[in-house]
């Protein structure tokens, strides 16, 4: 029988060992329906994810559902919106009791004073003309002006296919702010005209992707098995998709047979008792969707497929040490 | 299932069933390290754990409480925990 100890040597062990008791468990919250910006291609808006509830805007309900959250075991609260920068009572109130990642446009500077070292994941989705198209603004401009050199702030680089040929310039553009960039891609759910994937299109990003680890190892938070998974959605084999999904609400998760999935994972909406179906939009098609944390999800928690050789154990120790990193559980 | 409470048996029982709910490789219950890491070692999770405590209340007529999981990391201890619960069922039934 293959084993952990019997596939890695004294190095790739002691990687395993700093990771395998983690035990994460991780919830999304809306924490607000509102945002400063309107992105085309934003799954909250374009699946009127806004309109799903009235937000709760008493901040001692707030308080109380927290505790519940800390009580049902949740050891990670992945605030999204809307911005959640727009309600930094609540934000605050997630971080004084919760280990917390918050999800930000980066156009609203947080005050350090007030969150030490709360990990921000700053959206970023292309050039200047990019991000004007999509986005309506160059956020760049300003949320880099903002986090400088914070070493709790990374960009969530959302990569479209216009970008094949340009990633290098914008991480050299991140690095030479010095922050670190994680990579994920557009899962186009407005239906942009030439913002839709094809595979000839997903295979140069992926070897794009590849190529930019290697240039800035330091800068960009990856793996080039995130790379293959993210941009094939196979696994092992196996094709991404509502099955295989491992971020459906648990209450509401009554596939069968039930595939391996987060342990209690809800995703809130900002009334705090609405539960949305998953971690993105409920309106997306399962087999098209890209989104990055559901990928990374789906290969940890399919740790006993990967214990097969000692290429697929490294693979999945280098994807949950990512996941680990974004969201604080071990150091850069 | 074993028709005894002996230890030696119940885990080769309960090797039996992990490699045939869990349809693992290479192993067999007599070459199954009954001392190994279920955890850390093979790979188990919660879920598996879950599949496979609905074969044993099944199978030995004993309940496994989810709160008792993170005790349980090899066949060892499992075996164990079956053996107390038969052993107070028995004395249950004795009074």
């Amino acid at each position: 029988m293959k084993t952990v100890s019997s596939l890695l040597d004294k190095k790739w062990y002691e990687r395993y060992k700093k990771i395998s008791n983690l035990n994460i468990r991780s919830s999304i919250y809306d924490v607000t329906n509102r945002c400063n910006l309107r992105c085309k291609g934003c799954f909250f808006f374009s699946s009127n994810e806004e309109k799903a509830a009235p937000e709760e805007m008493d901040i001692r309900k707030w308080e109380a559902f927290i505790d519940r959250e800390k009580k049902r075991g949740v050891n990670l609260a992945i605030l999204i919106g809307g911005e959640p920068t727009l309600c930094l009572d609540r934000v605050e109130a997630f971080y004084k009791h919760l280990p917390t990642f918050c999800a930000t446009n980066g156009l609203i500077k947080i005050s350090r004073d007030r969150f030490p070292d709360l990990m921000l994941g700053i959206s970023l989705w292309g050039n200047e003309a990019d991000e004007k198209l999509l986005r309506g603004k160059d956020t760049f401009s300003i949320s880099s002006r903002n986090y400088e050199g914070d070493p709790n702030v990374y960009y969530l680089y959302t990569l479209t296919p216009m970008q094949i040929g340009k990633i290098d310039q914008i991480i050299g553009r991140i690095r030479d702010v010095d922050l670190k960039v994680h990579l994920q891609l557009l899962s186009n759910d407005e239906g942009i005209d030439g913002f839709n994937w094809k595979p000839e299109v997903l295979n140069d990003l992926r070897f794009e992707m590849d190529d930019v680890l290697d240039k800035f190892p330091d800068t960009v938070i990856s793996s080039k098995y995130y790379h293959e998974i993210i941009t094939t959605g196979k696994m092992l084999g196996r094709v991404f998709g509502w099955n295989e999904c491992p971020s459906v609400t648990q209450p509401l998760d009554n596939r069968s047979p039930r595939p391996k999935r987060l342990i209690e994972f809800i995703r809130w909406a900002s009334d705090l008792k609405t539960m949305h179906r998953c971690c993105t939009s409920e309106t997306r098609d399962c087999f098209t969707c890209k989104d990055g944390a559901a990928h990374m999800s789906w290969v940890m928690v399919n740790k006993r497929a990967h214990i097969r050789t000692t290429k697929d154990l490294q693979n999945w120790i280098e994807i949950y040490e990512m996941f680990a990193k974004l969201y604080q559980f071990i150091p850069w | 299932m074993p028709t005894g409470t002996d230890i030696e048996k119940i885990i080769l029982h309960v090797a039996e069933i992990m490699i045939n709910e869990l349809k693992l490789e290479d192993v067999t219950p007599e070459t199954f390290d009954p001392e190994i890491d279920l955890v850390d070692e093979v790979g188990i999770d919660s879920m598996d754990l879950a599949t496979v405590a609905l074969v044993l209340r099944d199978q030995y007529g004993i309940r496994i409480d989810e709160d008792d999981y993170p005790k349980l990391t090899n066949i060892r201890l499992i075996s164990e925990y079956i053996e107390k619960k038969l052993n107070e069922k028995s004395e249950a039934a004795a009074c």
